[in-house]
């Protein structure tokens, strides 16, 4: 067996979109040897099976497959003299993030050690398990993604009659996929009073082939013994309870699931990097350097995105500060700005900005509570408004962001910033 | 006869439910849209509905049992099913490399079947 260099500039941990790009990036910062650890018996990550077309119109200005997607970064990254580590699993990152502690069949417990390391590992789905879902246990009760992958690389098919709980992208996706397989999706169930996902996806997912769609609505319990046989949907309130008496049943074989991703980061925790309670990702600054010096994160670890292509240009930033931290290790505490969460904002990322990371604007991702129309999204520096616009249309299902100068923020001398949405009319003037 | 129909507009996030009254393939008038690109998709949607259509196919000593394929470009919709169908019965050796072409000018669409992963 070949005996594999343990020693890197930079290790990237997952080889899905972030991971890809990161990688790519820090070797066009300089870095000289970069290396991806990949679980999974080739790179790509979840793109590998997501086929629809949607992928790349921002960033290739095309509109691809995911595995198309995939696949230029991966080229780029061969390309680049990137090295892989497949069907490798990291167990754990030292505390100071200069060693990574990982497992294959070939070399077996092996440790790198590394100058700085790139999180990416991407989400996982929530599971009925999380969503607690009343009644018995049969078989058919899968989660929207595991089906995608059944069905797009296994070509194995998860039943006869669906019907999908949640309206992420995920599950109208494989609406229409398994509809064009002559599997029956008979509805797809929704708790909130609006779609989770795009409105790209209902029309040419659900609305193109007759789905319905129940809004408000959620299961109250699952039927079947060794199999999946039917299940039980009710209205709910404002407040998501099953409103008595609404119930009706559908007969089906199959439950999927499509009800949300958490990002995964058991990794993460292993160096102690710190969590944010709402996006359950790392905490990061504007390089994407998370709370462990020289430990970066990017993707859906972070946060869950509503598109790859923002990873991408997320994860470049990443693995470019990653080559930039391997070059010249950087431990002083710099000038560091907290981004705060204000009216109808859910969380941002980054949640904090360092002033002395060369870079004159920072782009402050962020997701809304609420739906609404006709709003002004603002950040606000101790009193002072450092940005303004307008906006049609902001909804929890789609990222919105704002960019903000950074000598705007040096000039208010405040150690902190508030993202906001408002009401137009209501601009607080 | 005139037609009204609803188009939900996939362009932006906006969402625009987009009124579209016709004769036949006439247009008499497009409303409640707030852009021209809109406009444009209300009218093509209405006339020539296009989707690009995305499955898999049997792959014989690929990595996995399947392997994906797609058409180069949206089909008309109506011909989801047929195409679906013209997939169904492909089956695919080596080489695999983005973009072979399976079937040229499928149905008559002027669209491929090419894989679309290596």
């Amino acid at each position: 067996m070949k005996m594999r260099n343990h020693s890197y500039d930079v290790a990237v941990i997952g080889a899905g979109p972030a991971g890809l790009a990161a990688a790519g990036a820090a070797i066009e910062a300089g870095a000289e040897n970069v290396v991806i650890i990949e679980r999974d018996f080739r790179p790509g990550g979840i793109l590998e099976q997501c086929i629809h077309v949607g992928f790349g119109l921002k960033y290739f200005k095309e509109e691809l497959t995911g595995p198309e997607y995939a696949a230029r970064f991966i080229a780029e990254a061969k390309k680049d003299g990137v090295t892989f580590f497949l069907n490798t699993m990291v167990l754990s990152i030292s505390e100071d993030g200069r060693q990574i502690r990982c497992i294959n069949s070939e070399e077996g417990d092996i440790t790198l050690e590394v100058k700085s390391v790139v999180l990416s590992m991407g989400c996982r789905e929530r599971t009925r398990t999380a969503i607690q879902i009343p009644g018995t246990r049969p078989a058919g009760i899968f989660t929207a993604g595991t089906a995608q992958r059944y069905i797009n690389i296994q070509n194995l098919v998860v039943g006869k009659e669906v019907v999908i709980l949640g309206s992420g992208d995920i599950g109208m996706i494989m609406a229409r996929r398994m509809t064009l397989e002559n599997v029956k999706v008979k509805a797809v169930v929704e708790l909130m009073p609006y779609l989770a996902g795009l409105t790209r996806n209902r029309v040419q997912c659900l609305d193109d082939f007759g789905i319905p769609l129940y809004l408000s609505h959620t299961i109250t319990d699952i039927q079947g013994k060794k199999r999946v046989e039917g299940v039980t949907v009710a209205k709910v309130d404002e407040k998501g309870k099953p409103v008595a008496g609404t119930e009706f049943n559908i007969s089906c074989d199959t439950v999927l699931l499509s009800v949300g991703l958490i990002p995964e980061n058991e990794v993460s925790k292993t160096c102690g990097v710190t969590l944010d309670p709402v996006t359950k990702g790392p905490i990061v600054d504007n390089t994407m350097q998370t709370s462990v010096k020289g430990v970066f994160a990017c993707g859906n670890v972070v946060h869950v995105n509503d598109l790859v292509d923002n990873v991408s240009v997320e994860s470049r930033i990443a693995g470019a500060a990653a080559a930039r931290f391997a070059r010249e290790r950087h431990d002083a505490d710099d000038k560091v700005v907290t981004v705060n969460t204000g009216e109808n904002v859910r969380y941002v990322v980054p949640q904090k900005i360092d002033l002395n990371s060369g870079v004159e604007k920072v782009e402050i991702h962020f997701r809304v509570r609420q739906p609404d129309r006709g709003v002004i999204i603002q950040a606000v520096c101790g009193e002072e408004i450092i940005h303004s616009h307008k906006c049609q249309i902001v909804n929890p299902g789609e990222i919105t962001s704002v960019k903000v100068d950074l000598d705007k923020i040096r000039n208010g001398n405040a150690d902190e910033i508030t993202v906001r949405v408002i009401k137009e009319g209501n601009d607080g003037n | 006869m005139m037609e009204t129909r609803e188009i939900c507009c996939v362009i932006c996030p906006m969402s625009c439910n987009i009124t579209v009254k016709a004769e036949g393939r006439k247009i008499i008038s497009i409303d409640n849209y707030s852009c021209p690109r809109g406009k444009e998709y209300a009218a093509s949607e209405y006339l020539d509905p296009v989707r690009t259509i995305t499955s898999t196919v049997r792959a014989i000593g690929y990595k996995s049992p399947v392997i994906p394929v797609r058409t180069s470009k949206p089909v008309p919709k109506d011909k989801i099913y047929e195409v679906m169908e013209v997939i169904r019965g492909l089956e695919c050796s080596e080489p695999f490399n983005i973009g072979r072409v399976l079937v040229e000018n499928v149905l008559g669409t002027e669209s491929n079947i090419v894989l679309c992963n290596d």
